[in-house]
């Protein structure tokens, strides 16, 4: 089987050196998403437009016009930006035949920069899932173990990173849709504060807590595409003007400046396996020798985050997703009779189990009579949810916890247990519903899959967090370790 | 109907704003444009796109809050109106509803009371809101549409200002007066062309009956899109005669919602309110809160331009106009601009007001127009006064030719030589013309010497015949009554 890819870093070095082109590159990358064909990583391939772009990107370079030290570099992004002239379905069938028109503000910065998108990534539908089994493409595997599933929504992205397809992928994060598979493939995953990246060309989940990141090997290869994606986009109105500092140049190796927070409720969380736990409190460790120092917070309103979690992204997605209506573009039943049937029968053919599931609890929170207790209620817990960080952040620049009460889960395990499913976010949502930026590295194995470590930061300290991380890093060798090879 | 109910009637009006770009996309706003060709991504509620705020949408929406004397909210949240229709791209409209821009506010409007005195009376405005609005649905087989039904998303996105009234209004006239009246201010502040054809200027209205004198409301009906002015007092006629009807029999109204048909003048149920649709409305989440601060509030406030109640004290004294005559010249800012531009290039105010008064009103009546339909100019005005000021044509023809004028412009000067209608002013023809009418009779002039003075009038009007009516009338009167004089003297 064709090598799996470097580094971002290395393949970007390799290029300036001139020791591979990027259409070697490029190929190589679409050669081995082939050969892991069956690990349904991939819900399509850019080949020809692909090895295109690849030739112009070395013509640039030959002539001394990179774009940027990454131009040349395949990278995949989930199946939930759009990307002109590209399908986008999100893994539904209601957007069979969508071809997006417009490019996502995403999109726009990989081709800024020269990075070629090889492919799109395979996902839970609509991203609403913890396990990449919600996909019309069919489930997609964890390299680690082939029964096993690569963790979701942005199961296709870490896969194919784990698998080396790609050196790097973007993914999308409403509830730990990118630290949660990158914990559960062994590789590094970021979500950045909400806002920092533009969300235009997001095919939305829940607009206040979607948010685009990078997934790669390496806690420095999630800077360097961070520093490509982020900024300010006038046409996302929640996106932060901020300026973007230069994330690379964070990474000092230096902690000795930083403290480490530890919320006892999370390291007290039900049903979290002492495996995991163990390898997170090793990392911990491993981060006050490396000069940090640690001391434990408290978030009281932990214990609500799932609940809030699920009556604001349900509420959000049942509105965002009523526009998938059959009448302009995607799938649209046939022979209806009138316009409600036109309307139940398209939804119905249209969108799985658990996409269906979400839209009627999000119906039922924004109904009348329903409204304060549930809706209203989960964003005054928000609100609290929101201080009880800042709170623990006046004390700490950085919480550590698991990133996921378990490693990943057998494919079809949790399949007729949404509830169950949905606690296996517990270490995440909570993440999202205060804005702040998390992300997720390997810290070790239990039960021969990696286990994640979280460390969260304070808004838009993705500098920090990504020091925190990288210390770890240049302490530890578990992101240096990859799945076996697929017979 | 039985005259012991008192009408209680509230109105909501959507008003489009006269933005470039529509509410929340780059799209353009272009009436008249061929379907589905005014239309981005935004617009078309493709996945992934999001909305971004019309900057210039809400310094109109300030305006009219402040024309509408309201609280204007420095924080507003927009949020999502979920329902399913096809012309709604999104399946949620993007409204405001707990948090709007603006809130309690009033307009005055002028009723006329049954012994014919005008009054002024304030109403109500209970809230303005931004919102966007949908698209087009056409299921006329003729535009295509087959037996199917054809979407046009141009409108989809238009800004819509929503003005509520509170249950002030309590008579159909009362209800059209303030239609007019909102209408002519969002025209004089200039966020809104208003223009009804267009379906510019939209209206709903709530109406109940109760007995004179009664503590509660009864309970109320909502007509839909009621978008002309005679419609809306068609239509309320008709509820009213509805609901009195129902109360009349001893029955109760229901809370419905109901069309108007014009043919039938009648208004029908289109649907009761237990079936009324859940909204589900919450906060935009792609939206942030709009926030600015009394700074920005002060500078629209400080660029406000002159409201029709203070254009009309200042026309009354400036112009020393009568109060009846002010009004009717500010009822709408093109007609009083009109007016002052007119007086600029006249000099004189007087006789410029009486030529809209009474000819330039009267054509716009019978036209059924606004000015800006007509061709004529203050310069043509004043010009046409001034020809008549030097004699060169007499006050009637000159208002005779008006209406041609005023709607095919040109040279008055010009029109006046191609009619033929020149006042004579060659004295030498008045005075032979005088002369042989004099002489034509001998009788006239007799009686006119024994004190019958009445004769001149008729010596006058001969003189007139006899120059096809050019000549000035005064001016005949003058040289008979100095002929005549000399004939008197003469005789013995």
């Amino acid at each position: 089987m064709v090598e799996r890819l470097g580094t971002l870093r290395e393949l970007r070095d390799a290029l300036a050196a001139r020791a591979i082109s990027s259409q070697q590159l490029v190929a190589q990358a679409l050669e081995r998403a082939v050969a892991g064909k069956s690990l349904h990583h991939y819900v399509g391939l850019r080949s020809k437009a692909a090895l295109a772009e690849a030739a112009a990107t070395d013509a640039r370079r030959a002539s001394g016009a990179a774009r940027s030290p990454l131009d040349g570099v395949p990278i995949a992004i989930k199946d939930n930006m759009v990307q002109r002239g590209e399908a986008t379905t999100c893994a539904s069938r209601i957007l069979e035949g969508f071809v997006s028109p417009y490019d996502s503000g995403v999109v726009e910065k990989l081709a800024a920069a020269g990075l070629i998108v090889i492919g799109r990534t395979n996902m839970d539908e609509f991203a609403m899932g913890s396990s990449t089994e919600h996909s019309i493409y069919g489930s997609a595997h964890n390299p680690w173990d082939l029964e096993r599933t690569p963790g979701g929504s942005s199961g296709g992205s870490a896969g194919a990173v784990a698998f080396g397809s790609v050196p790097a992928a973007l993914g999308s994060d409403t509830g730990g849709s990118i630290r949660q598979p990158a914990a559960c493939c062994g590789v590094v995953g970021l979500k950045p504060t909400y806002g920092r990246v533009s969300r235009w060309g997001l095919v939305a989940f829940a607009s206040s807590l979607d948010q685009i990141g990078p997934l790669a090997r390496t806690t420095e290869d999630c800077a360097l595409l961070l520093q490509v994606i982020a900024g300010h986009d006038r046409r996302d109105s929640t996106s932060l003007p901020e300026p973007v500092p230069d994330y690379t140049a964070a990474l000092t190796g230096d902690v000795s400046d930083l403290v480490i927070g530890i919320p006892v409720e999370y390291f007290n969380a039900e049903g979290v396996d002492p495996e995991v736990l163990r390898c997170v409190r090793t990392a911990v460790v491993e981060l006050e020798k490396a000069g940090a120092k640690t001391r434990e917070v408290s978030l009281p309103h932990l214990r609500y985050a799932i609940a809030t979690y699920y009556l604001l992204a349900t509420a959000e997605a049942s509105s965002n997703l009523a526009r998938y209506d059959g009448v302009r573009y995607g799938r649209r039943a046939q022979d209806v009779r009138d316009l409600h049937e036109l309307y139940r029968k398209t939804r119905s053919e249209g969108f799985g189990a658990e996409v269906k599931r979400r839209i009627l609890l999000g119906t039922f929170v924004l109904s009348s009579g329903y409204y304060d207790a549930y809706y209203r209620k989960a964003q005054q817990v928000r609100t609290l949810l929101r201080r009880d960080f800042e709170e623990a952040f006046r004390s700490c620049n950085i919480i550590a916890t698991p990133t996921a009460p378990e490693v990943a889960f057998r494919l079809g395990e949790k399949s007729d247990d949404p509830l169950t499913m949905y606690l296996s976010d517990v270490y995440t949502v909570s993440v999202n519903l205060a804005g702040i930026p998390g992300i997720s590295l390997p810290c070790g194995f239990a039960h021969g899959m990696p286990v994640g470590l979280q460390l969260l930061g304070r808004a838009l300290e993705e500098a920090v967090l990504l020091r925190t991380a990288d210390a770890y890093q240049r302490r530890s060798d578990w992101h240096t370790r990859t799945p076996p090879e697929v017979a | 109907m039985s005259s012991n109910y008192e009408i209680v009637i509230g109105l909501e009006v959507h008003t489009q704003l006269a933005t470039r770009s529509k509410l929340f996309s780059t799209a353009p706003v272009v009436y008249g444009a061929p379907p589905n060709h005014s239309v981005s991504p935004v617009c078309l509620g493709l996945p992934g796109v999001l909305p971004v705020l019309n900057a210039r949408a809400v310094e109109l929406a300030i305006r009219t809050a402040l024309a509408l004397h309201c609280k204007v909210h420095t924080r507003s949240v927009f949020a999502r109106k979920n329902y399913f229709y096809p012309d709604l791209p999104k399946g949620y409209q993007i409204s405001q509803y707990e948090e709007p821009i603006a809130t309690g506010g009033y307009l005055e409007i002028e009723t006329e009371s049954a012994q014919g005195e005008m009054h002024s009376k304030r109403i109500g405005i209970t809230r303005v809101h931004m919102e966007e609005d949908a698209g087009k649905s056409i299921h006329d087989a003729a535009s295509g549409a087959g037996n199917g039904s054809l979407v046009d998303l141009n409108r989809a996105g238009v800004p819509l200002l929503e003005i509520v009234s509170e249950p002030d209004l309590r008579s159909p006239e009362e209800a059209r007066a303030y239609l007019r009246s909102l209408r002519s201010l969002l025209r004089y502040i200039e966020v809104s062309e208003a223009d009804m054809e267009k379906g510019q200027f939209r209206c709903d209205a709530n109406i109940s009956l109760r007995t004179a004198g009664a503590p509660r409301l009864g309970t109320r009906t909502e007509l839909k899109n009621l978008n002309s002015f005679r419609f809306v007092e068609g239509a309320l006629r008709a509820e009213i005669e509805r609901q009195a009807g129902i109360l009349d029999a001893g029955g109760t109204v229901q809370q419905a919602t109901l069309a108007y048909d014009p043919a039938s003048r009648r208004t029908r149920v289109l649907r009761l309110k237990e079936n009324a649709d859940d909204y589900r409305y919450f906060p935009d989440p792609d939206l942030v809160p709009l926030v600015f601060d009394d700074e920005k509030v002060e500078s629209v406030r400080a660029n406000l331009p002159e409201l029709p109640a203070q254009k009309l004290a200042r026309f009354e004294q400036q112009y020393e106009l009568s109060e009846y005559d002010a009004r009717l010249l500010t009822a709408n800012r093109s007609l009083a601009d009109f007016f002052e531009a007119s007086v600029v290039e006249y000099g004189q105010p007087k006789p410029v007001a009486n030529w809209i008064l009474r000819d330039l009103l009267q054509l716009l009546n019978t036209r059924d127009v606004d000015i800006e339909a007509l061709a004529l100019t203050p310069a043509l005005l004043a010009q046409l006064i001034r020809l008549v000021d030097a004699g060169r044509v007499t006050a009637r023809h000159a208002r005779e030719l008006f209406p041609e004028l005023a709607e095919r412009g040109g040279d008055p000067a010009v029109l006046i030589r191609e009619r033929g209608l020149e006042a004579v002013s060659d004295g030498g023809l008045l005075e032979r013309t005088a002369d042989e009418v004099i002489a034509a009779h001998p009788d006239s002039v007799e009686r006119y010497k024994n004190g019958e003075e009445k004769l001149l009038n008729f010596l006058m009007g001969q003189v007139m015949q006899r120059t096809q009516g050019k000549a000035n009338p005064q001016a005949i009167r003058e040289l008979l009554a100095r002929k005549l004089t000399r004939i008197i003297h003469e005789t013995p």
